[in-house]
This record gives C-alpha cells, structure tokens and sequence, in this order.
C-alpha cells in the first residue's frame, strides 16, 4: 500500500515491508505480515484494528522496543532496524516519548519529577519556556508536587502526555492511552495530544480500538490479521465505525 | 491447598532458596559444632584408651590444688619411691613400676628453637621399658644420665636423629640442657604419637631429678594384676592398704576422667559454637521474615482471589505455614549435612594442628540432627507466621483493586520497638550492674537480644531520616536518586534488611570496645606503673607458659648499668582451703621501685621464708591483716603456714598474694616466667639489651624485649581473641549479605514494569544498575551505621560496668568503625551485582507490554 500524503521525504517514522512472527513450529503467530507505513510529521495518526491484529506489535516494533522478523523500521533520519543496547536507548532519549495505557509513572517521583524523569535521564535541561506550555496545556500546574498515588487516573495519564512531550522527541508513540479511563478523562487526554500536534507541530502514532479515540487523530490506518487494510484521512467516529464494520464483515465472509 | 501451596512454593523457589540459604548456615553451625566436639570428644577417649591400656591399676598423689581445664593443667605432687615396694606387696599385684610423667619437657629442634605445643603436653617420662604398644623404631634405651629417647613424630618435628646431641628444657630446669638421643620410638599401630602428645623418656634418676625437682619420687604408680584378679579388685585392694591420701584407679578409669576433664573444655568450646549459631539464625530469623514477607505482599492478589472463592484465613496462613515448614526443612537437611562436613573438615584440622591427633571416624551424634531440625523448623515457621498472619487478613476485594498497598503507619511497631528496646536496657542495667541475682551472663544475654529486636523494630521509623541522607550523597546522579527513592520506598522491608546486618556489625563493634578498651587500659595501666626498661618473657603458644633459667636473673644483676632485677613465678594455691592465685618475686625489695608497690600496712621489702604479702583488695575481702596467719597448700610439698608481714595496694597488675621465692619450688611450674630489669639512670636500653639476649641462649622459650615491646606482646593474645570474634561473626554477615541479594532481587522483581518504563524512557543499561547499586549501598551502610551504634553503646556499657574491674578507658575504635562502614558500601556492591544484572536484562517490552 502507498501512503497518500507521505510524499514529502518528511515521515517521523516509517516501516517498510516489515514482518513479525512470534514462537516457531505449531506456536508461530505471524503478527505482521509486511507492513510498509509512513507517519508524517506533525500529524495524529491512530492505528485501529481488532484485538489481537498486530496493533501493539506494529508500534513496538516501530519504537524500537521490539526487533522486526524482516524488513526495516527508521524513526527520522535513523534506522532502528539492527540497532544495539545503546543506540536504541539514545534513541528512545532523544527521538521517541511513550505513553502507555497503564502503569506510566514512577510512584516514588512527584509529578513533576516524573514529567522531566526523560531530561534528566538523559542528563538535559528543560527549555522553560516550553515546559511552562506543557504544563499549562496540561493543566496540572496545582498538582506538581503530587505523587502519582496522589492523582486520578485521568491526571496520571495528562502527566505522562506531558512527560512525553516536555523532550520534544520526534514522535510519540501511545498505546491504548485512555484504555484505562472514563469516556470524560479519556476525552481531556486525547484533546490535549490532538492540540500538540495542532499547535506544536508534535507527530503522534497512537494505537487504539476505539473509534471515538481514533476520530480526534488525522489519518486512521486500519489493520487486521497483521496487514494494513484501510486508511480514512480526518475521520470522524461514524466513518471509523463503519469501516470496522465493513472489516469484521469481510474478515468473517474470509473465514 | 496443598497442591496450591506446593505450587507456588516452586514457583517462587529462587527466592526461596536465597532465604533458606540463610537457615542452611545457621544449621550447618549447629550441627557442625555438634559433630565437631563429638568427634574430637571420642577421638580423646580413644588416645586416652590407648594411652593407659597397658595399665591394670594406677596410683598417684590426690591433687592438691584443683585446676579446671581453664586455669590449665593439673599438676600432682609426687609419690615417694618406697610407696613402690608397698604396693608391690599388695596380694594380686603382679608388679608395681614407678613412673615420671610430668610435662615441661621441651625439646629444641635443630633451628634452635624449642618444639611447640598447641595444647597436648610435652611429657617428661623414666624408661620403664618397651611394651606392647611402645616400641622403639631406631636404637636403645636410654641408659647414662645423658642420654634420652624420644618419640617419632616429636624427632621429625625437632629434625634430630639418632645420635645427635639435642638440648631439652625441662620442668626444674630452663637452662638448656644437652643429650645424646640415643632412641626414637613409635606406637603400635605405625603411630608416631599418641594424640599429638611429645616424649622424651630418661633415665629414671635424671627423669626424677629434672622432672619432678626431688631424688627418689614418682608421679605415679602403674600395678599389673597377678591372672585372675580383676581390675576392680586390685584397685580396692591397693587402696584400702595405702589409706585415703592416693587416688587409686584402674586404668580404665584414668583414661575416662583424662578424657572428660578434656571434654569439659570442648563442651565448652561447643557452647561458644552454639552461641555464635545463635546469632547467625538471629539474622537468618530477619531474612526470613523479609522474604515471607514480600512474597505474601507479592501474592496479595493471588491470595485474595483464594479468599474470593472460599479459603479461610486459616487456610490461608495454613499455606503459608506449610511453605516455611517445607523450607525450613529443606534447609535444616541441607545445613545438617553441611555441619557433617563442617564439623568434619575442622575435626581434621584440629587434628593436624593438635600434632596429629588420630580421629575417630565422624559420628552425627542425635543432638546433632535434633539441634539441626529443632532449630530449622522452628526458627523458618516463627519468622513466617507475622506474613501468615497478614496474608490471612487480605481482604477479598483485593482481587480486583489494583495492588497499592497503602503505606501502614508505623505507630505501632514503633511504640512495640520502643518497648522492647526498654526491656532490653533494663535487662542489660541489671546484668551489667550485677544485680541480676546469679544470672548475670544470661540476662545480659537477654538483654542484647531484646535490644537488636527492639532497636529493628525502631528502624523503620529511623531509616525515614537516616537513608534520605545517606541517599542525599548519591543524588546528584538520577540513577542514583532513583535509588535512594528505592531504598526509602519500603521502610519496613529496608530496616528489616538493615537490621540484619546491624546484628552482626553491632556484635563485633561492641567486642572490638570492649578488648581495645580492655587493651587500652592494661596498657596505659602497665605504662604507668612498670618501671622496667627491659622485660624477660615469651610467647605463649600452649597450655604452659615459656619459661627460663632463674640463673640468668643474677647474671643481669651483674651487668653494668643493671639496678634491679625482679623475677615473677606464678601458681594456683590454696589458701585456707581457697583456691587463690599465688606469685612469688625474687627479689621482693624491687617491688616497689618496679611495680611502685605502696605499703598500706605492714613492711613490703622484705620477706621471711615464712611470711607472704597481700594486696590490700585481697586482704579486705579475705580479712586478713598484717600478723594473720594463713594456711597455704602450693601444688607440691605439705601445707604450710603463712605470717602476713604486709599489705600492698591494690592495682590492676598487683598479684593477690606474693610469697618468698623459696616457695616457688613447690609451683606447678618452679621456674621464672618474666624477668623484669630496671636500669640505671643514663643507661642505654641498646647497650644492655644484647647482653641480656646473649645470657638467654641456653632459654630459648623467651627473649627480653624492651618495655613497650613488652606490653605489645602482653595485650597481643587480646588481638587474637578478637579476630577469632570477627571471624566467627563473619558469618552472621554473610548471611546479612544474602539478605541485602534476596530484598534487593525482590525489589527488581516487583519492579519489573517500572524498570521496563524507565528503560523506555531512556535509562541506559548501566544506569539501571547504578540505581539497583545504590540501593543496595544505601541499605547496606545504613545497617553498618545502626551496628556501629548500637554495638558502641553496648561496648561502652560493658566497659562501665567494668570499671571496677580495671578498665578504665573507653576506648571507641575509630578507625574500625570507618573500615565497617567501607566495608558494608563494598557489601552493598557486591550485593547488587546480581539483582543489578537482573535488573538491566530486563526486556523493555516485556516489562511493560504485559496486562
Ligand atoms: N510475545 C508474543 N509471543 C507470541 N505471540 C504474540 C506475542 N505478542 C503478541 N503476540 C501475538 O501477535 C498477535 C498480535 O498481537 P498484538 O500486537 O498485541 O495485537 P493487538 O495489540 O492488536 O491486540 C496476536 O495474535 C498475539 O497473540
Ligand atoms: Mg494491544
């Protein structure tokens, strides 16, 4: 499949024919069956699909946290593919921000300390400037010096959307971020990253199942079985629905 | 349950097997200090059996003055020679030898140095003649005044052979004395020695004379029972004619309480084993605690979920009780089994250093495995059932809540902590003070405990403060504020790790106070009052200490620039039926300018043959003045009456009791042990030091050393005590270590998934172990930091209470305070290395891709 927009050389990340198997003999699960995507800069993209159709392995694979069977994963300018230890560690600093549907703070820092956890790491210094914004955008400014048992679920998740962007990292990379949350704080996340890439320019790959979620991205990139199917540009919930539907329908003619 | 029980119980098996590890060393301490004294026990019987086989019955002197096996060796007073001939006559009495047996027969080796013993004694004996167990290997007897045979393993030894002149010191002679070995013999059975035990046989005269101080004497009587009289029977007999003054016995006999006044000292030796087990389970008891702890933590779902289908918390503490039962056994057979080898490996050394003791074959004597169990089970199941407990009270609901278990507040145990900590300071205080009424050491012992529980109990709340300073060194790196954060994360699991390392650290800090103040103390003690620049003395190395010709004590008295020259005999007597510890001085008059005696009453320079002096402590409490007369039995020779003439003051360095010189000839050992020469004024140490060296050459067992030198060589054998101390509670810290290992790879475990997030936020493999390192290092040295505490306040209070005893210095070891809290940061490193390597491979999808 050819990406529509993806023709400026300006993708934030990019998998090119890219084969996952799990196990081998009678175990062997083909997650991926050769998947090539491009995700454009400063844009949302969300990955839809069912359980169970490769959508955390395709984003794992992508981020550098999982190695690819075959073929090759870039983040940028870098290819991820082949990368050791420490070349993957350097680029999950300076390139890659997570955030995941659970479980994303470390009890023991206050929000504040989780939110520049990644700079100090990486033995960097905020750009003030930008870490007010984050914060501001995020509106936690009255809960810094919580610590995340401190805080809701909804905050937790807004903390680690700000820790994630407080490094500027080419891509964010979000797995099912509000798969944990009420419909009204699973709306604050996504507004608040659908708004950092609308006025930061941030590029955001988020894996999700629910069609709600994936109508606040830009571009929705269908999967199923390990293979891209489909792909709506600015979608909304009813046309994310119904290529669901159209999918579920094939997929059970299929069997 | 069972099943579940089994289940969970090898599905967690490599935390488990960390912690019953633990137990494993206790046990294996047990046991092997069991196995140990019993196989040394039955070897002794068997050297002792052999030793006194040939012999039906057995006639000596009642000792006069009883030593136990502490004070060192039983001396009896000759028998005379006549007595030989009455026993003779004795119907059933086949035949009657008289025998000198005597120790103090040392023979200098062809380096010039004297043949050491580690404890068997170095015997003096008359040929009596080959036997069916002593058999001469190479030449003859011994039959001129200068001629002795000696034993195989003592001629290897010496590296002498037969033929060569060989100088020997003997009990009434410290001057070196040449023969001509004539012989060397061996046992039946290709024996060298019997139990390490050296020989030297003389002539029955010159056995006599050297041996025993006097002409015509004998240690003792060996009887041969004419056939078909029994043992007993002459043994009755013989004793009934000779009336109540001899102790007759049969062989048998002399052999078992030979043998049992030896295993006095090694039950002994097993208590002080036993008691160093008992602080290794402590800390294993910690351990224990912690793992059970955590896992149960770690379970809590699981747990709940039991709870949600129908266990009972009965049934749940059930299964975690019949957990810790599985592992203490487990751990009691494993650490059994390693006692076995322990005890076995340090029998052999023992052995090898008592100069070849043949061992009986190793037994695992019932107290042994009982010990073994008891201990095991009973220690792995109390420390379980405070997590049983717990886990018994885990709700249901805690199935589907997410596992945040709050932080419980810590008023509790702290208020329990200080509790106990109370008890154990007034335990201590009355032990300490003495008025525990006759139960002095065990309240003390009491106390001690009490105190580490209560002070672990405490920690909790302590370690708030105390890590988040300790932390505050390492927080200029994230990995390391990161793991400082850790180590505070849980105060409970942090202080009880800590806590286990303060036990040890806590115990060999209070004892290095104790002996450096003791050390400290004797020392400025001797500084002061020894007005002596050059000292006479040896090394003790066994039961006998070195002595020397009394000779040389007028011949430095002649040496230009010599002023005085005072030489000290020492000796258990008993006076008016008290056992009291007698010295005697050659030169009484010295004793005020050397030692800068006081008289509080009477006259102290000078001494009649039948007048002695007192220390005014001794005098007060003996209630004796300057005119009192004494009845003083020596170990030789009759009682004798004694005129006090005068009263010293007491000190720390002052003898009880000091008698005339003449009187030394009836000491167990009749020769001079220190020497103490004053020079002078101008004299130079350097200028009379080598004449002194050259009149020691023919008394080998010591050399003079100038004053300092001296009293370095005194307090020295304190420094051996207290590394036997430390190596012994080295251990405990062992398993304190494996403590630190099992909390820390705990930790990592339950972290997974936050480890796994901060690698994907970018913490770099190496990072991540300097976090897990730091927050080992901070437990570590925080325990250190309670040990080092804990056992100073211990030393001192020990050092308070004996103030009256002398010591008068505290004396707080700085520099090895310092070297434990190094050491407990190495620990802390070295405890980390596996969790931290387990801690970086983890797979940064696997932790956080997982539910
Ligand atoms: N570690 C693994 N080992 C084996 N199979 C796996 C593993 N991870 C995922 N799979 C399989 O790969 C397929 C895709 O999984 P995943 O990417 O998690 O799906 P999704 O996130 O879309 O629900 C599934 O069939 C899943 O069972
Ligand atoms: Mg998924």
């Amino acid at each position: 499949m050819t990406a529509t927009v993806g023709q400026q050389a300006q993708a934030a990340a990019r998998a090119n024919d890219v084969w996952k198997v799990y196990g081998s003999g009678e175990a062997q699960v083909v997650a991926l069956r050769g998947v090539s995507a491009e995700f454009e800069r400063g844009r949302f993209t969300a990955i839809m699909g069912p359980s169970g159709s490769g959508k955390s392995t395709l984003m794992h694979c992508l981020a550098g946290l999982d190695s690819v069977t075959r073929g090759t994963v870039s983040i940028g300018e870098t290819t991820v593919t082949g990368l050791g230890d420490a070349g993957l560690t350097k680029l999950r600093r300076d390139k890659v921000g997570f955030i995941f549907q659970q479980f994303n703070l470390l009890p023991t820092l206050t929000a504040k300390e989780n939110i520049l956890l990644p700079l100090s790491i990486a033995g960097r210094k905020p750009d003030p400037a930008w870490y007010d914004t984050v914060i501001e955008t995020v509106g936690l400014k009255d809960r810094l010096d919580h610590r995340p048992a401190q805080l809701s679920g909804g905050q937790q998740q807004r903390v680690a959307c700000a820790r994630a962007l407080v490094s500027r990292p080419e891509v964010i990379f979000a797995d099912e971020p509000t798969g944990n949350l009420d419909s009204r704080s699973g709306a604050e996340v996504l507004n608040f990253l659908r708004n950092s890439v609308r006025e930061h320019g941030q590029t955001i790959v988020m894996v999700t199942h629910d069609p709600t979620a994936a109508a606040y991205a830009d571009r929705v990139v269908f999967l199923a079985d390990g293979e891209i199917v489909s792909e709506l540009i600015e979608p909304t919930a009813e046309t994310v629905l119904d290529t669901m539907k159209k999918l579920d329908t094939a997929a059970e003619v299929g069997n | 349950m069972f099943r579940a029980t089994l289940k969970s119980l090898l599905a967690r098996k490599v935390r488990l097997i960390l912690s019953g590890l633990a137990v494993v060393l206790g046990v294996m301490f047990v046991s092997g200090a069991f196995v140990l004294t019993d196989t040394l026990g039955r070897s002794f019987d068997s050297v002792f059996a052999d030793g006194f086989s040939e012999i039906d019955v057995n006639v000596a002197a009642k000792p006069k003055v009883q030593v136990n096996e502490m004070e060192g060796e039983q001396t009896v007073a000759p028998l005379p020679a006549a007595l030989v001939d009455r026993v003779k006559q004795v119907p059933g009495a086949a035949s009657a030898t008289g025998v000198v047996n005597a120790d103090g027969a040392r023979v200098i080796g062809s380096n010039g140095k004297v043949v050491t013993s580690f404890g068997p004694p170095q015997l003096g004996e008359n040929w009596t003649g080959e036997s069916e167990l002593l058999k001469l290997r190479e030449g003859r007897a011994p039959q001129a005044e200068d001629e002795i045979v000696i034993n195989k393993a003592l001629a290897t030894a010496a590296k002498v052979q037969v033929g060569q002149k060989v100088g020997v010191l003997t009990a009434f002679e410290s001057k070196k004395r040449d023969f001509t070995l004539v012989g060397v013999f061996g046992y039946s059975g290709d024996r060298d020695s019997i139990g390490g035990v050296n020989e030297v046989f003389f002539t029955t005269p010159v056995a006599q004379r050297l041996m025993l101080g006097e002409p015509d004497v004998f240690s003792s009587i060996t009887v041969q029972a004419a056939d078909g009289v029994s043992d007993e029977k002459l043994r009755d007999d013989v004793a009934r004619t000779l009336g109540a003054d001899f102790e007759v016995k049969t062989g048998e006999q002399v052999a078992a309480d030979a043998s049992a006044s030896l295993k006095e000292g090694l039950s002994f030796f097993n208590k002080i084993l036993l008691g160093f087990a008992a602080v290794a389970l402590l800390v294993g008891t910690f351990l224990i605690l912690n793992t059970f702890s955590i896992i149960v933590a770690q379970r809590t779902r699981e747990l709940a979920l039991m709870r949600a289908i129908g266990a009972s918390g009965r049934q749940i503490i059930g299964s975690v009780v019949l957990e810790a039962i599985a592992v203490g056994l487990i751990a009691s057979v494993l650490g059994l089994a390693a006692g076995i080898g322990v005890g076995a490996l340090l029998a052999y050394l023992f052995g090898k250093l008592a100069g070849g003791l043949t061992l009986a074959g190793i037994g695992v004597p019932a107290a042994a495995v009982i010990g073994s169990f008891a201990v095991g089970l009973v220690i792995t199941v109390v420390a379980a059932l405070l997590p049983a407990l717990r886990a018994s009270r885990i709700p249901p609901i805690a199935a589907m809540q997410d596992v945040a278990t709050p932080d419980r507040p810590l008023t509790k145990i702290t208020v329990a902590g200080s509790l106990v900590t109370g008890i154990g300071a007034v335990l201590l205080f009355l032990g300490l003070s003495g008025n525990a009424g006759g139960q002095t050491l065990s309240t003390i012992l009491g106390g001690v405990l009490f105190a580490f529980i209560g002070v672990a109990l405490l920690t909790p709340l302590i370690s708030r403060p105390v890590v988040s300073l300790l932390g505050a060194i390492f927080s200029w790196s994230v990995p390391g504020k990161l793991g400082r954060l850790n180590s505070g994360r849980n105060p409970r699991r942090t202080a009880i790790t800590a806590a286990a390392l303060m036990v040890g650290i806590a115990l060999v800090t209070g004892v290095t106070v104790i002996l450096d103040s003791a050390k400290g103390s004797i020392s400025a003690l001797a500084q002061d009052t020894i007005k002596a620049e050059l000292v006479i003395a040896g090394q003790q190395g066994g039961p006998r200490p070195p002595t020397f010709d009394p000779g040389v004590l007028d011949q430095a008295k002649a040496l230009p620039g010599v002023r005085l020259v005072d030489g000290e005999y020492g000796d258990m007597a008993r006076i008016d039926g008290e056992g009291t510890w007698v010295a005697a001085s050659s030169d009484v008059a010295s004793l005020r300018q050397i030692f800068g005696a006081k008289p509080t009453a009477g006259d102290i320079d000078r001494l009649g043959p039948t007048q002695m002096l007192a220390s005014s402590d001794t005098a007060t409490s003996r209630g004796w003045s300057v005119g009192s007369t004494v009845n003083v039995q020596l170990t030789r020779g009759e009682a004798r009456t004694y005129t006090i003439s005068g009263i010293y003051e007491s000190s720390q360095l002052t003898n009880p009791v000091t008698l005339p010189v003449t009187a030394a000839k009836d000491f167990a050992i009749p020769q001079p042990i220190q020497g103490f020469i004053q020079l002078d004024p101008g004299t130079r140490v350097s200028d009379v030091q080598p004449q002194v060296e050259a009149l020691l050459a023919d008394s080998p067992e010591v050399s003079v050393a100038d004053r300092d030198a001296f009293i370095k060589q005194q307090t020295s054998s304190l420094d051996g005590l207290l590394t036997m101390i430390q190596i012994l509670l080295a251990l405990a810290i062992v398993i304190a270590v494996l403590g630190i290992i099992n909390t820390l790879a705990l930790s990592v475990l339950e972290r997974t998934r936050e480890l796994g997030l901060l690698r994907a936020i970018g913490l770099r493999r190496s990072q991540t172990m300097g976090m897990i390192t730091v927050e080992a290092v901070v437990i570590s040295v925080f325990g250190a930091l309670l040990g080092v505490v804990v056992g100073t306040g211990l030393g001192a209070a020990v050092v308070e209470a004996l103030k009256d005893e002398g010591i008068t210095d505290l004396i707080l070891p700085w520099g090895q305070m310092g070297v434990f809290l190094g050491l407990a940061a190495i620990i802390g490193v070295v405890a980390a290395v596996l969790p931290a390597v387990r801690a970086a491979r983890i797979n940064v999808l696997g932790a956080i891709a997982h539910d």
